[in-house]
């Protein structure tokens, strides 16, 4: 019992004073006040290069001699029991991979030829090549890879980050997310939501072109002045009422405008991307003005400069039921450069080693082959998956786990989504099993019952 | 304590080996009498107080004390003094039976301790008095107790109290030595109560009428005015919604619209004829049960809307999913919105694994999800009051017209009989969809040769289906399309009307012996049951080109269009909104009979390619049930139903007669649809799930109530179907939580906080009432009353509580910041629909319609275009009055909400929620700065001030102030707004932008958007 009275008063997080004011119903301390995890961090920022749609593990990280030799044979049918495909009918024929593999850096690690830039910066980063998941369809993937669960209303991997560490600036939305590619991920809003946790911790969007922010610029007819104005009378009359009603609230409603309006003129300043240099543009291969995955990159170094605290970039366009070769390349080629670039630029500016980056999507692809008449195309598979991660703390130059011949199970240390959960926010400084907020009468957690800290990953 | 828990069972283990040991042969050797404290309690403890102790009480047992022990638990007595061979005590340690041996889970019971569990029993079961938990103890906790109306307290200010809901809050007050607040001003009170009550603020007349009356109850008669205006139905709908999780599209990745809104305005009109809330959740639960004694059509519709709670789940139709998996996503969804919503009890947990903190077992989960897993996911047809009457005139015109020219044809049946096909001349064809072929779409075998097609729903396939016919000399195939209760508007299509066109109909066949040996079929005549004229498809099925007007649109027509290799054009079923839902079958007759001896393998490749352009959007055109027959008459004939209407059509002579018909059913209205639920006929079996994982069925139960909460009410006749005594049960006057759950969240509302805390959890984890007696006093009021929503809320409004003032002094900042004493008023920001409807209400823009189809204001296009959204999303932003309707009818898109209102935490309808936060953020400021329609506000409010603010600058001030905020401008606020005033008017030559500016500042003020 004695504990658990600790944990009220001194706790810093979980069932602390954050949490029983949110209880109370009240936002009187700023919720997004700079906070001290559980134990000194590793890691203060995070980058999620999301690739949903799924990319085919078997083209780019995870080379199968043994797949391209058993190419269009059956798969064994024990390998098959139990499991359940989305598509195809999973005694569909092996498809070998479709790119030549090769061996990089000091590290050794094979990867795909689609992938050069990153090929480049292999020791770099912590490769894992046997991540498994439990859903096999997009939006409970997506879900689960940020939410820790395939249902719905669960607060996002970024929104556990900030409700745990708060926020680093005060001009600009702590969590922030772009998307590019075909279309936006299939777990819509919800995959940066806020779930049962308050709302500020949501992740915001922002667009690379037009205003970053929804309603950042003044309505027409309204210029600098009159806004300054505006604030200005409006903080003097908010100010008497603060007087007359006492009410802490209206203060923090005087900063919140406040807030707004440096918003207004640090994310423009933000966005523009024509004020770096061009050795720096052709590294991500961005051109100011045209959306793009790798502007979004950039764009993301600029916000972890100005306090950001968590970017995730979602680019939907990984999900090769077909036309898996022109695809995956199209792919590679919006993906591979900017993503090399961003942990280069971070790791040349010293931010790298307190910054995660990771890159992956909500599983991997079959081995078997989709697709009628020339089949190009991989079905869902959750079974096996490759990402990567890079900084933070986290082991560079590291390729962890193996899958079977196949590619089709992991053969060795096993990665669960969880397990991955667990091991960032372990780099955050936080013990997974405590980072909790109350709901429903239970201690909710990011990895809900599971997880464990990979150390194999850790530096 | 994780270490003392694990250490318990440890300690007694160890002194039950002792007791097992060394005592146990003492007592074999004697035979002395059992000793309960001594030889019974230990194994009680070690073996059954994890799960029946005073932590959980599974199955309702609690085995540590006396009272609990003797009394039994859901399925009776565990103990029978005397009879130890027949006390479930022993019979269900021993494994005796077919339920599962206790400990479940655990090691079972050695042979010696059975021994005295038995004979202890038969000695009599003796439980000496003090020993074991005590009956204080083990009282249940008060959440699980229904509750009992309390004595109202003694207070030392006797003046004050206006009802009894301020003898309990002043009781406490006394108790805690803080003073009351004193009664807040006469305008910030109706003002209060109007946001409160309609979610509008009071107009300039009301305040100055309210003002105007000095008469003893002013007050009460504005409360009555405002219970009785159509949007207090408006306001308090819009709570309930958040708790029935409501959306206007499907969720997951397809996020399609869906139409659910007659659900949304059946509650603000169930608010606004104050239905009885014990009433209001029975039909919710089980309207459609209901709906089959209901006395009109207009009634039945309205109980079957209701049923729209359960059905506000989300749907999944994301390509290659599992129907199945998802079905039980939302019932899982829908437990929890019962929980929540209705309950105020999680259950949800119990979903994978016995509940840790509250008496809920897994096995109670899947009983109470027995009652909800037997219905149709249905969408039916509805129409509005206006609509039905059209429909039932056109109806008996139809009828009329027909039966005129039946007796004219008196033999009509025998003629229709002799074109049509028997039943028994054909021979299903059993198929089965080949994966690869369906786009992710799911063909569910139905069990009678059909297939339900079902999951995604591509605008375009060509799905093969393959099966095996003994048949030989085959002269015709022939398809149906049956209807479904799953399918939209009941089928027989998938598509949003429940139709379907055929591109084409194509059939290989081959020998089962030499599958190879494929050779095609080639149809040569097709014939139907319907053949309508030529007709271009429906601009919601037109290809991107065609609604460009590039191409001609597609067409559908007679069922020769099935066979004539033409994609362009496609047999259609469409017959107008009267009757568009009906099976259909078609006849398609081979250029000469096939079949091999040794069986045939037939391949039918069904064509479906008159969708439109988006599949992630509703616009598949695909037919939804589907059966497949072979026949070897020699001239096949469609099966027809009995209808004259077949029959008349073909007589020429009838020409006009027919055109007439035609004409009276034309005036058929559309109508609309609501997702429902609908009963199935045959029960579907509930099994336990191992981790809530629906691939591990674990053990089959029987509908049943949890034994923590009240017993199941009795069947009110022999047949009533389980679900509605369910639903009776969740409103039963002796519920323990559902009065209570409801009155605390009706609280939360008016005071930013419940009296319990935490509206979703009423449980042993929830913090305890700051009020309890209150909350009971409340709920017991509440339900004796009658379930009136209305007199609940005169209660707390005319309460000299609600009407203090709401200042908070340094005092109260000190001792109760969070004001649970209640010590002063409430002041909180209202909720994000309240604050645009207070900017659309000040600037005179509001239009307040009530109900209808929900509205498309103005929003920023691209969140609805990739790669913001997954698909394309329809967003026609309204260009009229629609925009300035209120916040609740704003189409809600789950993926993509409205920026507005989840920038002011307004829930996306992802999960039931039953407690908005309550943020504060700079994107709020931006949102209410420079959002389109607020910034439209400012110029509506700017120019309504010129035009009707007065003759001085002085008085418009005034007049928009008074708009934003209710009241005037204290001196220093007026100062400070002339001299803004002022500057901008020397800064913009036009009057308008000045105003403008000013308006735009008091719509931003704190006070505006806050409930004083």
């Amino acid at each position: 019992m004695t504990s658990r009275r600790w944990f009220v008063r001194e706790c810093p997080i979980g069932m602390g004073a954050l949490a029983l004011n949110h209880l109370m119903g009240a936002t009187l301390e700023d919720p997004m006040a700079p906070k001290k995890p559980h134990f000194a961090p590793k890691a203060k920022r995070v980058v999620f290069l999301f690739m949903a749609g799924a990319p085919s593990h078997l083209e780019m990280f995870d080379y199968k001699p043994q797949l391209e030799k058993f190419d269009g044979t059956l798969p064994p049918a024990d390998l098959l029991k139990g499991y359940r495909a989305a598509f195809i009918n999973p005694n569909s024929r092996l498809m070998g991979p479709r790119f030549k593999f090769s061996k990089h850096g000091q590290s050794g690690a094979e990867l795909s030829e689609l992938i050069p830039h990153t090929a480049a910066i292999a020791d770099d980063l912590t490769i894992v090549k046997s991540m498994v998941t439990d859903a096999f369809n997009h939006a409970p993937g997506q879900l689960l890879m940020n939410t820790g669960s395939q249902q719905f209303g669960r607060p996002s991997f970024g929104a556990w980050t900030l409700y745990g560490l708060g926020s680093e600036t005060r001009d600009l939305p702590a969590f922030v997310v772009f998307s590019s590619g075909k279309k936006g991920p299939s777990g819509g809003n919800s995959c940066w939501g806020s779930g049962f946790i308050p709302t500020v911790y949501q992740g915001v969007q922002f667009r690379s072109s037009g205003d970053p922010v929804l309603y950042l610029s003044n309505p027409p007819g309204v210029d600098g002045e009159l806004q300054r104005d505006t604030l200005d009378s409006a903080r003097r009359l908010n100010q008497m009422r603060l007087e007359a009603t006492g009410d802490p609230e209206i203060e923090t409603r005087i900063n919140s405008f406040e807030m707004a309006y440096r918003m207004q003129s640090s994310a423009p300043e933000l966005m523009d991307l024509s004020k770096e240099p061009q050795h720096i543009l052709d590294m991500y291969g961005a051109v100011p003005g045209k959306p793009s995955f790798a502007n979004n990159c950039l764009l993301t170094r600029r916000l972890l400069e100005r306090g950001v605290r968590f970017v995730q970039l979602y680019h939907e366009a990984w999900d090769q039921h077909g036309s898996l070769v022109k695809d995956i390349q199209i792919n590679c080629k919006d993906t591979d450069q900017a993503s090399a670039a961003l942990v280069k630029d971070l790791k040349q500016r010293g931010l790298l080693e307190d910054t995660i980056v990771i890159w992956g999507g909500e599983f991997g692809r079959t081995p078997m082959v989709q697709g009628t008449g020339k089949p190009d195309g991989r079905d869902h598979h959750p079974n096996a998956f490759t990402m990567w991660m890079a900084g933070g703390g986290l082991k560079p130059g590291l390729v962890l786990g193996e899958t079977d011949e196949l590619g089709f199970n992991v053969a060795r240390n096993k990665v669960h989504v969880h397990d991955l959960h667990a091991t960032l926010l372990n780099q955050l400084g936080f013990d997974h099993t405590k980072l909790t907020y109350r709901f429903q009468g239970r201690d909710f957690r990011l990895t809900d019952v599971h997880g464990n800290v990979v150390r194999e990953m850790l530096a | 304590m994780g270490n003392i828990a694990m250490k318990v069972p440890y300690f007694f283990w160890a002194s039950l080996f002792f007791l097992t040991g060394f005592c146990l042969p003492g007592v074999a050797q004697t035979q002395e009498k059992v000793d309960f404290e001594r030889d019974v309690k230990p194994v009680l403890d070690r073996s059954c107080s994890a799960c029946h102790g005073a932590k959980a009480q599974m199955g309702g047992l609690r085995l540590d004390a006396k009272s609990t022990a003797m009394a039994g638990g859901q399925s009776g007595k565990a103990i029978m003094p005397g009879d130890g061979a027949h006390s479930p005590l022993y019979l269900r340690t021993a494994g005796a039976g077919d339920q599962p041996r206790m400990p479940m889970g655990g090691k079972p019971l050695p042979p010696e301790q059975l021994a005295i569990l038995k004979r202890w029993i038969d000695e009599g079961a003796a439980w000496p008095d003090g020993v074991g938990a005590q009956n204080a103890a083990v009282k249940k906790h008060w959440a699980y107790v229904a509750p009992v109306r309390p004595a109202l307290p003694a207070v030392r200010e006797a003046a004050w109290p206006r009802n009894p809901v301020d003898r309990f809050v002043l009781a406490r007050l006394e108790k805690e030595g803080l003073a009351h607040s004193p009664e807040t001003d006469k305008i910030t009170l109706l003002r209060r109560a109007s946001l409160d009550l309609t979610g509008l603020p009071p107009t300039a007349a009301e305040v100055k009428a309210f003002l105007a009356d000095s008469s003893p109850r002013a007050y009460e008669k504005q409360v009555e005015r405002l219970l009785a205006s159509p949007h207090y139905g408006e306001r308090w709908a819009r709570i309930w919604l958040d708790a029935a999780r409501y959306a206007d599209s499907d969720g997951f990745e397809k996020d399609k619209p869906r139409w659910v809104w007659f659900y949304r305005d059946w509650v603000i009109q169930a608010f606004n004829r104050d239905l009885p809330y014990d009433q209001f959740l029975e039909q919710q639960l089980a309207g459609d049960l209901m709906a089959r004694t209901a006395k009109s059509a207009a009634e039945a519709q309205e109980l079957r809307v209701a049923t729209g709670f359960l059905r506000n789940s989300m749907i999944n139709e994301e390509g290659g999913i599992d129907p199945e998996q998802f079905r039980m996503e939302a019932m899982f969804d829908r437990m929890d919105a019962v929980g929540k919503a209705m309950l105020g009890v999680t259950i949800q947990c119990a979903q994978c694994h016995n509940h840790k903190f509250d008496p809920l077992t897994q096995e109670e989960y899947y009983k109470l999800f027995a009652f909800l897993n037997n219905s149709h996911e249905s969408n039916a047809a509805v129409y509005t009051p206006g609509e039905r009457k059209l429909r039932q005139q056109v109806l008996s015109r139809v009828a009329g017209l027909e039966s005129a020219l039946e007796k004219r044809m008196p033999d009509w049946r025998a003629r229709l009989k002799a074109m049509s096909s028997q039943p028994g001349d054909w021979t299903t064809v059993n198929l089965a969809a080949e994966d690869i072929s369906t786009g992710g779409q799911k063909f569910l075998e139905m069990g009678d040769g059909s297939m339900l097609a079902s999951g995604y729903a591509p605008t375009k396939s060509r799905v093969k289906l393959q099966g095996k016919t003994a048949a030989t000399g085959i002269t015709a195939m022939r398809l149906e399309l049956l209807m479904d209760p799953n399918l939209p508007r009941g089928g027989p299509g998938r598509s949003i009307k429940g139709t379907g066109a055929l591109t084409e109909f194509e059939a290989e066949v081959a020998p089962v012996d030499d599958p190879s040996k494929v050779m095609p079929v080639k149809f040569v005549r097709a014939l139907a049951d319907v053949n309508l004229k030529e007709a271009p498809i429906d601009a919601i099925y037109r290809d991107k080109e065609e609604l460009a007007g590039k191409k001609e649109p597609r067409v559908t027509g007679p069922v020769a269009y099935a066979i004539d290799g033409d994609d362009k054009t496609a047999w259609g079923i469409d017959d107008g909104p009267a009757r568009r839902n009906q099976p259909r079958n078609a006849v398609f007759i081979a250029s000469k009979p096939f079949g091999f001896p040794g069986g045939t393998l037939v391949t039918v490749y069904l064509k479906q390619n008159h969708g439109g352009w988006n599949s992630d959007d509703n616009q598949n055109y695909n037919m939804g049930r589907m059966r497949v027959s072979v026949t070897t008459l020699a001239e096949p004939k469609p099966v027809l139903p009995e209808s004259f209407e077949l029959l008349r059509e073909r007589v020429p002579e009838w020409a006009a007669e027919n055109a007439e018909i035609e004409k009276v059913w034309n005036g058929h209205p559309e109508g609309s649809t609501q997702l429902v639920l609908n009963e199935r006929a045959e029960r579907r079996m509930t099994n336990i799930l191992s981790r809530g994982d629906f691939l591990k069925p674990g053990k089959a139960v029987e509908p049943g109530v949890p034994a923590f909460l009240h017993a199941l009410p009795a069947k009110l006749t022999p047949d009533e179907p389980a679900r509605l005594t369910f639903a009776r049960w969740v409103a039963a006057r002796n519920s323990p939580t559902t009065a209570r759950s409801f009155v605390n969240r009706v609280w939360q509302s008016y005071f930013g906080t419940g009296l319990v805390e935490t509206p979703e959890d009423l449980g042993k984890q929830s913090p305890a009432p700051s009020h309890p007696e209150l909350l009971d006093w409340l709920a017991v009021e509440f339900m004796d009353g009658g379930w009136k929503v209305k007199d609940l809320h005169r209660a707390i409004v005319t309460s000299a509580t609600y009407r203090q003032s709401s200042r908070l002094t340094p005092e109260l900042k000190e001792r109760d910041l969070f004001n649970r004493l209640l010590a002063r008023g409430p002041r909180v920001r209202v909720e994000g629909e309240i604050v645009r409807d207070i900017a659309l209400a000040a600037s005179g823009l509001l239009n307040d319609e009530v109900g209808g189809p929900s509205v498309f204001p103005p929003a920023p296009s691209f969140l609805f275009q990739p790669p913001a959204s997954y698909g394309p999303k329809v967003w026609d932003e309204a260009k009229g009055t629609e925009r300035y309707r209120r916040a609740l009818y704003t189409f809600r898109y789950r993926s993509v909400p409205y920026p507005m209102l989840t920038n002011f935490d307004t829930p996306n309808g992802d999960i039931a929620c039953v407690r908005r936060t309550r943020s504060n953020t700079p994107l709020q400021a931006l949102t209410t700065l420079n959002e389109p329609l607020f910034f439209e506000a400012a110029q509506a409010l700017g120019k309504l001030t010129m035009h009707d603010g007065g003759a001085t600058d002085r008085q418009r001030l005034v007049f928009a102030f008074e708009r934003c905020t209710s009241r005037k401008p204290t001196a220093a606020e007026e100062a400070e707004l002339t001299a803004f005033l002022n500057k901008q008017q020397k800064r913009f030559q036009e009057p308008g932008r000045a105003w403008t500016a000013m308006a735009r500042l008091l719509l931003n003020l704190d006070e505006t958007i806050t409930k004083e």
